[in-house]
């Protein structure tokens, strides 16, 4: 975004006269016209783009939305019902902004599992990560307390387990709680707060967002083969390839979104949501939103409080150390045959602990649980660190172009395998 | 071939670890799948369906349970029963409710009018468990969205594909024809009657319905099975009243994003093939010096 010499020319006298005082059209036109992409990029990468897509969704649709909400336990409702009955398609916009929040993980989770398959966590790109971690984290909170906000049942009781996991911080823990309710239960303060963070948040993950381009800009994207771009032909312009490659595949994207949108929109909803919260009776079956259930069935794996809320947490934040978690050299799984294996078991071990997360925590589902979760972690703990060490990887083509057109690498021309490389000491 | 191998193992793997609990779950009779005229892509209601549901609600529902969120004005508005504004309005005329305070300062009761809501059967929480023996019947604005059924896996994610959005119909029609007699050696508490759908199948609702209850005058048939069905898609109605706008504006946008990303699609193809048939990269190269 900020790199990268602008060959922007001002025609115009207009825009000359601009470009000496606020340099803003040749910024534009480094960043996202003559920006250098990788050519090889597959339809994995066109996730951040699509999340972008789905920020100005929930943001367009939820500014709008706050207009006929009322955030007071009395009204909330009620005032959630008329909007879908008695404003002009204010069930559209409604159904556009829950199922968008389903569909704002769905991009964040393909985001990075493609980053984690193809290594876009690696030198030098921690900071991009991290920041998308960051990010992740906090469309996690602004998620759970948007989900409060139509204040039935299962908001209700969402936020109060969820409030509570914070009373397991020995000594000050009851505290905490006390002061996020902003009384002695979840109550009025706590939905007021609630829906004041869910209009804050989406500008702060905005904010985010540039950092996270900024970033970006400043290293370059990683590529399915893993190695840098290094010359022209291993690179093309952003626009028109990226763009139109992006705009395609945000059609598609959106071909599933209106699926949910216009044909099931309360399939990912909670039959007990539409219920009224009621503070004297507890749902059955308290379950979060299908985006949260992994680490809702770690936290629940775990027979101690603590340790289960300590291991919920560590199963988001340690994402943020696999730039150091993985010790090996090469950054695509197209090359490292065994971390293909192993990312696939976890990916598999995420899908089942979010199955187990819908479940009644009993018997066979718990001790599924906890095998998971111990995969969960041995693959961040055990297998990244020590796969660096043994793995033997195969050869990385020389350049991204030849890996493109590998039909014309004559045969053996391959440089040696970087697996005698891998066991050097680290620099 | 082999990488893929993998890949059904590992998934295999985990729904092997997620199927050893499932089984362990199992519990009271899933509701049969009823067919309703609004179900799938293009169903819509049917209007003369909803209206003996509306009788239905009116002549027996309505005597315990409240519809709070419905005004009698939504009667009219296209998508639902579509009685007419006259209609409406003497439905309406046939309720008492309560208004003021007047000039003297003083509460009273008037006929309905069309934008008045349904008026509760009960003055408030207290008077109806008063009534009924302490029991509370909900209220039925969105009963038939906040009630389903756990259908298990692989079902809950093929009703994805099928678009199958009925588990409360389907429940209410199962709850008002489940009524049998208790099976030896289930202890019912008291006030409690047995249905097969509830779940612990002790429902505090006496029976509501038997045959030929309710009378229908355009010769639907008169039987408890028919009145479920009709009242459970009256009630998908108060609970989702702008399903048949969603689903035509659905069909539209549809077709417009089939069409316009067909179109990028081939924008798409046509701008890349320059760069994937450049003569100048198709040239064998000597291989450079390997570098992370």
């Amino acid at each position: 975004m900020m790199s990268g010499d602008s060959i922007y020319q001002p025609q115009s006298a207009f825009m000359k006269w601009m470009e000496r005082r606020l340099p803003i059209a040749s910024l534009v036109y480094s960043s996202f016209i003559a920006y250098p992409t990788p050519r090889n990029l597959n339809y994995w990468w066109t996730f951040g783009g699509i999340l972008t897509f789905m920020l100005g969704v929930q943001m367009i649709t939820g500014i709008v939305l706050a207009m006929h909400y009322t955030p007071h336990v009395d009204f909330a409702f009620n005032s959630v019902e008329g909007l879908m009955r008695d404003v002009n398609y204010g069930w559209l916009l409604r159904y556009i902004h829950a199922s968008g929040a389903s569909f704002f993980f769905v991009a964040v989770y393909m985001h990075i599992a493609r980053g984690m398959y193809y290594g876009s966590y690696k030198e030098p790109r921690e900071v991009l990560w991290i920041l998308g971690v960051i990010l992740f984290l906090l469309m996690i909170i602004t998620g759970f307390v948007g989900y409060v906000l139509p204040w039935g049942q299962m908001s209700f009781w969402a936020a109060t387990v969820i409030t509570n996991l914070f009373s397991a911080i020995p000594g000050i823990g009851s505290s905490i709680v006390t002061w996020l309710w902003g009384g002695f239960a979840v109550g009025n303060p706590t939905l007021n707060r609630f829906y004041s963070l869910h209009y804050l948040l989406p500008f702060v993950i905005a904010g985010v967002v540039v950092l996270h381009i900024w970033a970006l800009h400043m290293v370059g994207q990683n590529n399915p083969t893993g190695v840098e771009p290094k010359s022209d032909k291993d690179v093309v312009a952003f626009t028109p390839y990226a763009t139109v490659k992006d705009a395609f595949f945000i059609g598609v994207f959106c071909i599933v979104y209106a699926w949910f949108i216009f044909y099931i929109p309360n399939y990912l909803l909670a039959p007990d949501n539409f219920i009224p919260a009621n503070p004297e009776q507890t749902p059955t079956h308290i379950v979060p939103e299908w985006y949260y259930l992994p680490f809702y069935a770690i936290l629940r794996g775990i027979p101690n409080k603590l340790l289960g809320v300590t291991a919920l947490a560590a199963s988001i934040i340690v994402l943020a150390f696999m730039p150091w978690l993985d010790t090996s050299r090469v950054r695509s799984a197209s090359y490292r045959p065994l971390y293909r294996q192993f990312l696939f078991f976890f990916f598999a071990a995420v899908i089942g602990l979010g199955y187990l997360g819908s479940q009644e925590p009993t018997g066979g589902y718990v001790i599924a649980a906890r095998i998971l979760t111990l995969y969960y972690f041995a693959f961040f703990f055990v297998i990244l660190p020590l796969l660096g060490l043994f793995e033997k990887t195969k050869p990385l083509p020389n350049s991204i172009s030849e890996s493109v057109l590998r039909h014309g690498i004559p045969a053996g021309a391959s440089a040696p395998p970087p697996g005698a490389r891998a066991k050097e000491p680290l620099a | 071939m082999k990488r893929h191998h993998r890949l059904a193992f590992a998934l295999a793997l985990a729904g092997v670890l997620c199927g050893a609990g499932a089984a362990i779950a199992q519990e009271a009779d899933a509701p049969p799948r009823e067919r309703w005229s609004f179900s799938g892509p293009f169903g819509l209601y049917d209007t003369a369906q909803l209206q003996r549901g509306f009788k239905i609600y009116q002549e027996v529902c309505a005597n315990c349970h409240s519809l709070k969120l419905l005004s009698f004005r939504n009667l009219a508005e296209p998508g639902g029963p579509d009685f007419t504004e006259a209609q409406a309005a003497s439905i309406a005329a046939a309720f008492q409710v309560r208004d003021g305070p007047n000039d003297a300062g003083k509460m009273f009761k008037r006929p309905g009018k069309i934008s008045d809501l349904f008026p509760p059967p009960f003055a408030n929480e207290q008077a109806a468990r008063a009534a009924l023996g302490g029991k509370l019947p909900p209220d039925m604005s969105t009963l038939a969205k906040a009630r389903s059924f756990e259908a298990g896996f692989p079902w809950f994610i093929l009703d994805a594909f099928t678009m199958y959005q009925e588990n409360g119909p389907d429940y209410i029609h199962a709850i008002v024809t489940g009524y049998t007699d208790a099976p030896a050696g289930f202890v019912l508490p008291p006030g409690g009657q047995y249905n097969k759908y509830f779940p612990g199948h002790a429902i505090g609702m006496p029976k509501p319905l038997s045959d030929g209850q309710v009378e229908y005058t355009d010769g639907t048939p008169t039987t408890v099975d028919q009145y479920g069905r009709d009242v459970a898609a009256f009630l998908m109605w108060a609970a989702e009243p702008t399903l048949d706008a969603r689903k035509r504006l659905g069909f539209q946008v549809m077709v417009f994003l089939i069409v316009f990303s067909a179109l990028l699609y081939f924008t798409k193809k046509r701008v890349w093939q320059a760069v994937l048939h450049d003569p100048e990269l198709e040239k064998p190269r000597a291989p450079t010096e390997y570098k992370v």
